[in-house]
């Protein structure tokens, strides 16, 4: 209260405020009993949710002696990169010795086509279903949603039918369609919920002003909704870079994504278990979506709770 | 906006169709295929996936499952053959009596852990976006990931038992993965680690969206704080719960890369799931009938969650 003889000269009224006395709530002390117990449960909640990366890092910088004689929780007496390099570009699937890099380019080559693919299709499809909407629009859209809650396992044959008739089951671009496919339903909502909320009075003066379907998408939608379009991206990234059971039923084993790799190289029969060498694979397959997730932090969780939520 | 109500030559009627205000004089009407033609040509995509792939590729494969397809495809009926011998092969009940033991315990484990974490978390935490973090990282990963990192962790020869047998208790059992009896709650403490920070999430934003007064009327009140939650804000939150539950179960049903990462679906066959059970029929036995069988019980499985709740949601509204 170092403002108080101002305050006296400009209002009497606080004068008699600071002369009744401390008011408000009293200031809570920093370590209380309610404290240990809140901040000792959120520590234990995320010390567990922490160890199994910890484990992986640990393992994936120790040499095999060391594993074989210590626990997986003591960090490493010798730090050794070795693990990493192998995994990177020795570790064997099959005939293949050429390590996870393989996957990765594999990965980045399903990734970045389906990202912008799947995105351009589901932000016209929700621009539409928003702004212009047609006859039977709403039906199509109702089935897509409902679409999204059937188990794959439904589709996929079909679907393999379909891509066989196109020429194009088991290459790259047939798997892209597929992401394209089933990323369809929940970006489509993500779309249509950002652009029903946006003026309408934006539209209908573009529409007086004579601009049709496409000029008033790119030039007016598109510049935006930049946030939307980041969310989606985090959502597609993580989504199709982290997905296996497509990868393994669309692919032909060279064209395999990092996950269906990575799960061959760990759960591989043949050969003595390289747990130091599996671990660094492990991360690696997982860094790209860590490395996303962390940079990209409260627009992930408004990503998946306006995929979540709303859904 | 009276500004928009007398329409400039240049728009013709029929363009402004997501407004409410329809011209009272309509000269010529146009064909109704071409109107909004760009708008239909756009949604081809999204039709074509609805129809062909959703609608087409789920009736297509129910048909199916009413034939006896072996390595192809092929229309011979056999009524409902497949599904006897679905229903009497030993494989599959195990993969069920799996999924609904996991369904139930990873559906009850999720939102009390998830409520519980989220809980802690409103109240005016210091650090909160670092707890969000490090509860949430989890599900940035594949479950391949998850899958491989428990794999190694539960390991009986390296893993958590060796550690706590060295620690001196040395007749300390703990090896899911290897036993027939415990090795869904293997794959349970996985799934736990990687899904439940999303139920956090939403339990968290269920929690913010509830008014402040309510706390402070409880408060007045002299409700304590544990009652509140339980009487006041659960029941409050429901809608949150119902998406939640519904998120979780269609995921549950869903299950597949966790357990071929985890266990392969071993020990023997101990913790099969069905999804693993079609991928399985479909792509490696051969036998496509029961892959499709299969597989319409898991639609069936998903029909029975999901058409109580869009009923409950959807079905006193008119629209969704």
């Amino acid at each position: 209260m170092d403002k108080s003889p101002i305050l006296t000269v400009v209002q009497p009224a606080a004068v008699d405020r600071l002369r009744a006395g401390p008011q408000g709530k009293r200031p809570r002390p920093a370590i209380s009993g309610r404290n240990v117990m809140l901040y000792g449960a959120l520590g234990l909640a995320a010390l567990y949710y922490l160890l199994p990366l910890y484990v992986m890092v640990v393992t994936s910088l120790k040499g095999m002696p060391e594993i074989r004689l210590g626990n997986i929780f003591s960090p490493p007496m010798e730090i050794t990169f070795e693990p990493w390099v192998k995994a990177w570009a020795e570790a064997c699937t099959g005939l293949n010795c050429d390590g996870l890099s393989r996957g990765f380019w594999n990965s980045v080559k399903i990734m970045v086509p389906s990202v912008i693919l799947s995105i351009a299709i589901a932000s016209v499809n929700g621009y539409a279903l928003a702004n212009w909407r047609f006859k039977g629009a709403d039906l199509f859209f109702t089935i897509l949603i409902v679409g999204a809650f059937i188990p794959y396992q439904v589709m996929i044959y079909p679907l393999v039918i379909v891509l066989r008739e196109l020429g194009i089951y088991g290459t790259l671009s047939g798997l892209i369609l597929v992401h394209s496919i089933f990323g369809m339903p929940i970006l489509t909502l993500l779309f249509r919920n950002y652009f029903v909320s946006l003026p309408e009075e934006l539209f209908k003066a573009a529409r007086i002003d004579g601009a049709g379907f496409w000029q008033i998408y790119f030039r007016i939608m598109l510049p935006m909704s930049l946030p939307i379009f980041v969310v989606a991206m985090i959502l597609q990234v993580t989504g199709i870079w982290n997905d296996f059971l497509f990868g393994v039923v669309f692919t032909r084993p060279e064209n395999y994504p990092m996950t269906v790799q990575l799960n061959n190289i760990v759960n591989s029969v043949q050969g003595v278990k390289e747990y130091n060498v599996n671990m660094a694979a492990t991360l690696l397959s997982g860094a790209v979506p860590l490395i996303v997730y962390f940079v990209s932090g409260r627009l992930f969780v408004r990503g998946i709770a306006a995929g979540a939520v709303k859904g | 906006m009276t500004v928009f109500s007398t329409k400039p030559p240049g728009t013709s009627p029929s363009a402004v169709t997501s407004s409410t205000a329809r011209p009272k004089t309509r000269a010529r009407r146009p064909n109704r295929l071409f109107r909004n033609l760009s708008a239909k040509i756009a949604s081809i995509p999204m039709v074509l996936t609805a129809v062909v792939i959703f609608l087409g590729g789920t009736v297509w494969t129910v048909v199916y499952s009413f034939t006896n397809s072996k390595l192809l495809p092929r229309l011979t009926f056999v009524g409902f053959d497949q599904y006897e011998r679905l229903w009497a092969t030993p494989r599959w009940l195990v993969s069920i009596q799996n999924l609904a033991t996991y369904g139930i315990l990873s559906l009850i484990f999720s939102l009390v852990i998830g409520f519980l974490l989220a809980a802690l978390m409103d109240q005016k935490i210091r650090f909160e976006d670092t707890f969000r973090t490090i509860f949430l990282y989890p599900f940035a990963l594949s479950f391949i990931v998850t899958g491989l990192v428990w794999q190694w962790i539960l390991n009986p020869e390296f893993g958590v038992q060796s550690v706590v047998r060295s620690l001196g208790w040395t007749s300390f059992t703990f090896d899911p993965l290897y036993n027939e009896d415990i090795v869904i709650y293997g794959i349970l403490i996985a799934a736990l680690w990687q899904g439940t920070g999303l139920v956090m999430c939403l339990m968290l934003a269920g929690l913010r969206g509830i008014d402040e007064d309510i706390w402070k009327a409880a408060r007045v009140d002299g409700i304590p704080m544990w009652r509140t939650y339980l009487f006041i804000i659960i029941p409050m939150m429901r809608p949150v719960f119902v998406t939640t539950l519904v998120i979780i179960a269609s995921g549950i049903v869903r299950i597949y890369d966790l357990v071929v990462a985890q266990t392969s679906g071993g020990p023997g066959i101990a913790s099969d799931v069905p999804a693993k059970y079609v991928y399985d029929y479909m792509f490696f036995a051969q036998n496509l009938g029961q892959g499709f069988a299969a597989s319409t019980m898991m639609l069936l499985a998903v029909a029975i969650v999901i058409v109580p709740w869009a009923y409950l949601e959807f079905g006193g509204r008119k629209r969704g």
